[in-house]
C-alpha cells in the first residue's frame, strides 16, 4: 500500500515538475507575448496543481494528516492562473503591444477600432 | 476606452470569499500553528484591494461602508483594554489568562484572552492597510 501510495505521489510531483519546466522554456522561446502568456498561463497551472495534489497526498496518504489548505490552494490557483494571464493579455493589447508577424489574422483589432471610436464620440 | 471587466469582476466575487474565509482561519489558527492577527489583517485587506481593483473605490465603499480611521481606533482600543484588564486582578500589565471551555459546537476548547488581543492587532493592521491605499487611490 506504502508501495502504491509513493509511486502514485511521485509520479504526479513529477507531471508537474515537467510541466512547469515545460512553461519555462516556453516562455523562452515563444516569439511574442500572447504566445507566451498562452504557455505560462496554461501550463504553469497544471504544473503548479499536480505538485500540490502530490503534496497533499503525501502528507494524506504517508503522514496521515489531512490538510485542507493545500485543496483550497489547489482550487485557487486553478481559478486565478488563467485569469491572470488573461488580464496581462488583454492589457498588453489595449496598450498596443503588436502580435508576432507571422499572426495570420486578428479578430479583435476591428471591435476595439469601434470601441474607441464610440468613446472619441461622447 | 471604456473597457468590459466581466471576467475580473465575476472571478473577483468567487476569489473574495475565499481569501476572507482563509484570512479568519488563519486569525485564528494564529495560536498553536502559523498565523496570527497580523498576517490575518493583511489578507483580509488584500481581499479588499482585491475588490479595489475589479470595482472602483465608490462601489467598494458602499459595498463596505467602514470608516477605516474608526477601525484603527477602535483595534487599538481593545489591544490596550486586553493588556489594561489584568490590572484590576491584582496581576501585572500584560498578563494573559486562559481557561477551558466546552463550546456548543466546537467542544472542549481554551478561550484564550491573546486572542482578543490579536482582534485589536487584526483590525489596526486592516484600518491601516486600508487606509493608506484608499488615500492613495482617492488623490486626483
Amino acid at each position: 500500500m506504502t508501495i502504491l501510495a509513493n509511486i502514485l505521489i511521485v509520479a504526479t510531483i513529477v507531471f508537474g515538475v515537467i510541466f512547469t519546466l515545460v512553461t519555462a522554456v516556453g516562455l523562452i522561446r515563444l516569439p511574442d507575448i500572447y504566445t507566451r502568456t498562452h504557455a505560462a498561463s496554461k501550463s504553469a497551472t497544471l504544473g503548479v496543481m499536480f505538485i500540490l495534489i502530490g503534496v497533499f497526498l503525501h502528507f494524506w496518504l504517508i503522514e496521515g494528516h489531512l490538510n485542507s489548505r493545500i485543496l483550497l490552494g489547489i482550487i485557487f490557483l486553478f481559478i486565478t492562473g488563467p485569469i491572470g494571464g488573461h488580464v496581462i493579455g488583454r492589457a498588453s493589447y489595449l496598450s498596443g503591444v503588436k502580435l508576432w508577424d507571422k499572426s495570420v489574422v486578428d479578430e479583435l483589432a476591428p471591435v476595439v477600432e469601434e470601441r474607441k471610436k464610440q468613446f472619441n464620440k461622447q | 476606452m471604456k473597457t468590459n471587466d466581466v471576467i475580473l469582476q465575476t472571478t473577483t466575487k468567487v476569489i473574495f470569499f475565499i481569501i476572507i474565509l482563509f484570512s479568519i482561519h488563519i486569525f485564528f489558527a494564529g495560536h498553536y500553528a502559523p498565523g496570527g492577527g497580523f498576517v490575518g489583517g493583511l489578507l483580509t485587506s488584500s481581499g479588499i484591494v482585491l475588490l479595489l481593483l475589479a470595482f472602483d473605490l465608490k462601489t467598494v465603499s458602499t459595498m463596505l461602508p467602514i470608516n477605516y480611521t474608526v477601525m484603527v481606533a477602535i483595534g487599538l482600543l481593545i489591544a490596550l483594554g486586553t493588556a489594561a484588564g489584568s490590572i484590576f486582578f491584582n496581576v501585572p500589565f500584560f498578563t494573559h489568562a486562559f481557561e477551558y471551555f466546552t463550546l456548543p459546537l466546537l467542544g472542549k476548547q481554551s478561550l484564550h484572552t491573546a486572542a482578543l488581543f490579536d482582534a485589536g492587532v487584526y483590525l489596526v493592521v486592516v484600518g491601516v492597510t486600508m487606509t493608506i491605499i484608499q488615500s492613495i487611490g482617492e488623490d486626483e
